[in-house]
């Protein structure tokens, strides 16, 4: 194996390992969140979300590594994210869920693997359709929220935590 | 607020968080050891995996279309990242023994009963949708909901944004039973 690889394992191991340490991945985990009865996920990945973006600004500023943001093409964003959205309520799963759901017993995800596999080989037919339409109306390219706004993202970052904290009390608060 | 929860898993908060940490961990190892940045993902790696089983039927095919080739299909960081996924779920599942072999999920069992084919089909379709959506936008909740919205990305809020927003509403469909 290459470098790229190994690392890539061993980073794969710890991230599944915690994703079944924080209970997300079942199928009564995901659909919970959306009837909104059960926010662990967003407990989860908001908690995850205000780490990593602490850190990862940090190291941004320091020069030591790249973002990489995926671009703002309105057409694509919009389709794609309201296709995603409705296809997850009725798997139950997402990519990187379904595959960790496998691994703790949940064998019905094996058909959520294989629809996303059928889905990944249908858009490959599909792409030359899509770029030429959808993904040809309007493209803001790869910004940030900061360079978005104008604004330095030391301001946006504690209000997003403060933001995020606000979510959580409320989270609590109806024990959900 | 408690460490472990009624089932025997960790608070969320603090696995979300650990998450976060990893995160920072792999955005750093990944620069200085390949000299690229790489951010965890997932829905990539369907796409490479797709080419490499629709390559056993119609090697040709696969070789001609340019999404595939754009994404180049090979067994990559992402690829064995995803794999590691899968192993550290079952170390996990295992080790607490809460691994269980689940057939149907409660949710669906209460709404559509206890038939396989109705939970295959509902799984394989929504998975065909959403993978379908995952690639136009360019990403899934990994790759936007952890990652984009770390970097904060502008189209990682939107499409984070309208992921739920239709995933509540096709949920509330297709799982609340009208008590009309």
């Amino acid at each position: 194996m290459s470098t790229d690889q190994i690392l890539g394992l061993l980073t794969g191991v710890v991230f599944g390992f915690l994703l079944q340490k924080g209970r997300v991945i079942r199928f009564e985990k995901q659909i919970g969140a959306l009837l909104l009865k059960d926010m662990t996920i967003f407990k989860f990945m908001l908690s995850a979300i205000i780490v990593g973006m602490i850190g990862i600004f940090i190291l941004s500023d320091a020069g030591l590594i790249k973002f990489s943001h995926k671009p703002m093409n309105v057409g694509a964003i919009v389709i794609g994210g309201i296709l995603f959205g409705g296809g997850w309520a009725i798997m139950g799963f997402c990519p990187g869920t379904s595959v960790a759901a496998l691994g703790e017993g949940r064998i019905h995800a094996f058909f959520a693997i294989a629809g996303m596999l059928t889905g990944a080989a249908l858009f490959a037919e599909i792409f030359p359709f899509f770029k030429e339409t959808v993904m040809s109306w309007k493209d803001y390219g790869k910004i940030g929220l900061p360079e978005a706004l104008g604004i330095s993202h030391w301001f946006i970052i504690p209000v997003f935590i403060f933001m995020v904290i606000m979510l959580f009390r409320i989270f609590e608060k109806r024990k959900i | 607020m408690k460490f472990k929860t009624d089932d025997g898993g960790w608070n969320p908060y603090f696995a979300g968080a650990l998450t976060g940490v990893l995160a920072i961990i792999s955005v750093y190892l990944t620069t200085i050891l390949l000299g690229k940045t790489n951010y965890l993902g997932a829905s990539t790696t369907f796409v490479r995996a797709a080419a490499f089983i629709e390559k056993i039927f119609a090697s040709e095919h696969v070789a001609q279309n340019i999404y595939f080739t754009a994404t180049k299909i090979r067994v990559d960081w992402q690829f064995m990242l995803i794999i590691g996924v899968f192993a550290g779920s079952l170390i996990s599942s295992l080790t607490d023994k809460s691994f269980k072999i689940e057939k149907i999920p409660p949710i669906w069992l209460e709404r559509f009963g206890s038939s396989m084919r109705k939970r295959a089909l509902g799984a394989f379709s929504g998975g065909i949708i959403a993978m379908i959506g995952a690639r136009l936008a360019d990403g899934c909740p990994s790759g936007h909901g952890l990652s984009g919205m770390m970097q904060l990305s502008v189209s990682s809020f939107v499409a984070l944004g309208l992921f739920f927003a239709a995933g509540v509403l096709v949920a509330g469909i297709v799982f609340k039973r009208r008590t009309l």
